[in-house]
């Protein structure tokens, strides 16, 4: 005899200590298992796109440092190399140096983040504070060289704000060679940790097809085994001139494509932005960090599409600009919003206690996702 | 068969493994820095509250119109001629009485955008990052040091001046073409 | 002190209790402000941080400041919910827990109640803490508390079996079940204690020192599931949907399922330790013997049951904030696949060693 069973409709509201923000999750149970998953966003949709019609394009970047705030350079990165690109402009190599610098230190601050929290998701706290010491020492390099910790303002349109700090070199140095050992310190406590196996792997699969279909990119992409990188594939400023692979999943715990193989491969990431920082700040010439471009900046008329590779996936602007100061139109293309349409799929047929797992092994950043 | 023994040596191997790393860190010193007793050193390039030298401002509006947000406001009245306005600091003589200087530093995004184009270099930011308020008009910062008198006199001047300016252009124009002076008439010739 | 209450009292009935009672709860109350304490203090050196450090010297008032905000907050009884059973949850809580301190033999010259059922009688009082959970779920008039309650029983019904086959074990051993008697036989030389295969003779004691030691792991990670912690701790996850079976507790209410939480922990450790450890008896012989001095050796016996009992209260707290949490199907799998067999197993060996 079957039972009768309803289904029931359960709220993971906007707030809860493990959505990473403000998102509103509306799960349909029968009994333990998933149905379906509907996410509601706009919680913290503060109009971007709307603001960058009445600003002139200089006054936009500290906007698109707010979109995504934990990976502020990159934000800016994606916006000047759209913009340069536009104005048909060359930056010194000194510039494109350090900005190749900053960004991958901000890629391992960001994935520090996601791993911790990540860490806080499924129940062990103490990485949680490890990553966050880690990060410290990032936040502080940024710090002395632009000002802020956080939304940085530092990539501009032709160049930078201000030149690198006389020390910053020698403390970057120390930097790399404290980390290296740190990184094998959180895979012993939490990668290889057979409980946090456990609760990963075989959780949240997404399949190559899937994965293609739903434009889903970054480290979950190549968690599920296609090496595709913008920084090898649509190189942008200088990234072809230095050395570094593209991790991608393996399915050593588990399937290919499960939670364990997103986290690993961000493990992965930091340690191959390493190498590219070490490379990089042996090579910096000297220069100017400001190219000479008129103060009030009109691109010609016409629209252009760059992208980057956020911490997150592939960030896009496209810019239509009508020969004024203030562009006609910026739209971004956030990676979060791409990566987190594929949440349903990913949680048909697990417990309720999985959701959490999965969510956090997308990474995702309610900032980007709502703009 | 060999999987289940596998299972259970990993797990008790790994949970060893991470308890060996907590119990190391249980001996080295916290990272914690104890805020209102120890503070750190903020670096120097640190983006925190404004600071305006008014003496300094020639009252350019370059600020203003970088802002982002808008959070500056700032009205000036042009000198008359015989007023002393006084010199900046690298000699430059000023044209305008900067009436009004109010930068809402609740709506500051930080971002450092007005330091950049200010000619005198008289707004800077400054390392102070304790300086909330019981009251919200408190964060309204008034850089501004003329009196409301003052401001008053100098408007009054510089419209007083403009009126003048104005009559007189008016005059010029109305005022009927001056006949062109006849010649003194020859004294005849007797 | 029976003596004395008896003098005062004059009923020896009531002497007896009060005799017995009282010297506990003054043990549990400052035992469990330190255990609160010492885990916030703990978890943050692992942490590289400092932890409470302005209440008090180095903090030991935190605690005592908690209580008294717990008890100044308002008691919410929700509306819906069955007001009786709600009531009398965290008191059955700390029944069970404050029960089971009659029969830990703290030293030779104190034990609350030294029946020869010792272990069975603290197994079997345990068991009314799942009785306490269920009803604080159910009377909370609240799904999500129900099915934190309900994970929980049958967390804790479930690892009791490993740890009664870990019981049986011993008492095949060591031929008891009064913990007194135990913890006499394990003598005060610690290479007689049983986690070094006890006071037996010969090759036995070779033959059983792996077999006790894997009885000794067995037993402490059932007993890590007995008081939800983690790797443990689904009934109490905060970062889970669901928040709990205390979830609509407020006030002193949740302070009692908070206190009772710490005082199991040290119920389990001291059972750990008057199990496998050699229970009161100090490592290499007393200072008392030595001097001749015959009161000091059972406030010594305290003094080694405490510092035994704090250790194994560590390392449960220095295994929470290592692990990660189980998920609940994976929680069962651990006991019923792989802890019960190897209890079984044990507990066949053990039986056949001990007959030789």
């Amino acid at each position: 005899m079957a039972f009768k069973t309803e289904e029931m409709v359960l709220n993971m509201g906007p707030q809860h200590p493990s959505t990473h923000g403000v998102l509103r999750l509306e799960l349909e149970l029968e009994g333990e298992l998933i149905i379906n998953v509907k996410p509601h966003i706009g919680y913290l949709h503060r109009c971007f796109e709307k603001h960058a019609e009445v600003m002139t394009y200089p006054q936009i970047i500290p906007y698109t440092d707010r979109m995504d705030y934990l990976a502020s350079m990159y934000n800016n990165y994606g916006y000047v190399v759209t913009m340069e690109r536009l104005l048909g402009i060359q930056v010194p190599e000194r510039v494109e140096y350090i900005r190749v610098i900053m960004g991958e230190l901000q890629r391992i601050a960001s994935h520090l983040v996601a791993l911790g929290t990540y860490g806080v998701d499924i129940g062990a706290f103490t990485p949680f504070l490890y990553c966050f010491r880690d990060r410290e020492k990032i936040l502080s390099l940024f710090e002395m060289t632009c000002g802020a910790r956080l939304l940085y303002n530092y990539m501009w349109i032709g160049g930078l704000s201000h030149d690198l700090h006389p020390d910053f070199i020698r403390q970057t140095k120390e930097f790399i060679k404290y980390f290296k050992p740190t990184i094998k310190e959180l895979n012993n406590l939490l990668s290889y940790n057979k409980i946090f196996i456990e609760r990963t792997a075989n959780v949240g699969v997404l399949p190559v097809e899937t994965a293609v279909n739903y434009g889903i990119t970054g480290p979950n992409l190549r968690a599920s085994g296609i090496k595709f990188d913008l920084r090898k594939d649509d190189p942008y400023s200088i990234y072809n001139r230095f050395n570094f692979d593209i991790p991608i999943g393996k399915g050593d715990h588990g399937t290919l494509g499960d939670c364990w193989d997103r986290y690993y491969v961000r493990v992965l990431e930091m340690e191959e932005s390493l190498r590219i920082v070490e490379q990089a700040i042996d090579q910096i010439p000297d220069g100017d960090v400001q190219s000479a471009l008129p103060k009030k900046i009109k691109p010609p008329v016409g629209s252009i599409y760059g992208r980057v590779e956020n911490p997150r996936g592939e960030l896009g602007y496209f810019i239509i600009s009508d020969g004024s100061t203030n562009p006609f139109r910026v739209k971004v293309r956030a990676p979060s919003f791409v990566n987190l349409t594929v949440l349903g799929e990913l949680c048909k047929g697990h417990l309720v206690a999985d959701v959490i797992a999965i969510l956090g092994s997308i990474d995702i950043v309610l900032g980007e996702v709502d703009r | 068969m060999k999987q289940y023994f596998k299972n259970t040596w990993d797990a008790i191997w790994t949970v060893l493994i991470g308890m060996k790393i907590t119990f190391k860190h249980l001996f080295t010193p916290a990272v914690t820095i104890q805020y209102p007793d120890e503070k750190l050193q903020l670096p120097e390039r640190s983006r925190n509250r404004l600071y305006v030298n008014i003496d300094d401002c020639i009252g350019c509006d370059q600020c203003v119109r970088a802002c982002p947000v808008d959070c500056i406001t700032l009205e000036t009245v042009k000198g008359v001629p015989g007023d002393d306005l006084g010199l900046t600091s690298n000699g430059k003589k000023k044209a305008l009485w900067v009436t009004k200087f109010d930068i809402d530093i609740a709506k500051c995004c930080y971002c450092s955008l007005c330091v950049y184009p200010c000619p005198t270099d008289c707004i800077k930011m400054t390392d102070i990052y304790e300086f909330s308020e019981w009251d919200r008009d408190n964060l309204i910062y008034h850089f501004g040091v003329m009196s409301d008198d003052e401001v008053k006199t100098r408007k009054e001047n510089f419209a007083k001046f403009e009126a003048e300016k104005a009559a007189q252009k008016a005059a010029a124009a109305a005022a009927p073409k001056a006949k062109p002076q006849p010649l003194p008439e020859k004294p005849a010739e007797n | 002190m029976y003596d004395l209450l008896n003098k005062i009292i004059g009923n020896d009935y009531l002497a007896a209790i009060i005799a017995a009672a009282l010297p506990l709860f003054i043990f549990i109350l400052p035992f469990a402000l330190f255990a609160v304490l010492m885990e916030r203090k703990v978890s943050a050196f692992m942490q590289d941080r400092i932890g409470p450090n302005r209440t008090g010297y180095h903090g030991m008032l935190q605690t005592v400041a908690d209580i008294l905000k717990l008890i100044q907050k308002e008691d919410i009884v929700t509306s819906e919910s069955d007001k009786k059973l709600f009531n009398f949850a965290p008191v059955l809580v700390f029944i069970g827990s404050y029960g089971a301190f009659a029969a830990i033999p703290f030293s030779s010259g104190f034990i609350g109640s030294d029946i020869d059922l010792g272990i069975f009688y603290i197994l079997a009082i345990s068991s009314l803490v799942v009785a306490s959970i269920l009803m604080a779920g159910w009377a909370s008039n609240n799904k999500y508390s129900l099915l934190g309650a309900m994970r929980s029983a049958a967390q804790i019904i479930s690892y009791e079996i490993p740890t009664a086959l870990v019981i049986i074990t011993v008492v095949i051993v060591t031929g008891t079940m009064n913990l007194r008697t135990m913890s006499e036989w394990q003598t005060p030389y610690f290479w007689n204690w049983l986690i070094f295969g006890g006071a037996t003779a010969g090759i036995t004691k070779l033959l059983l020192i792996p077999f006790m030691l894997v009885a000794f792991l067995i037993f402490y990670i059932s007993s890590l599931a007995e008081v939800n912690r983690t790797p443990f701790d689904i009934p109490e996850a905060e970062s889970e949907l669901v928040a709990g079976f205390h979830t609509e507790y407020s006030g002193m209410k949740f302070a009692m399922f908070f206190l009772a939480e710490y005082a199991n922990m040290f119920v389990v450790s001291a059972i750990a330790v008057a199990l496998f450890f050699g229970g009161y008896q100090s490592p290499f012989g007393y200072l008392g013997d030595l001097f001749g001095i015959e009161w000091l050796i059972p406030l010594e016996q305290f003094l080694w049951f405490t510092i035994k009992g704090l250790l194994f209260v560590f390392v449960q707290m220095w295994l929470r904030w290592t692990l990660p949490r189980l998920r609940v199907d994976q929680l069962m799998t651990v006991c019923w696949k792989y802890l019960i067999p190897y209890s079984f197993a044990n507990l066949i060996i053990v039986g056949v060693i001990s007959l030789i």
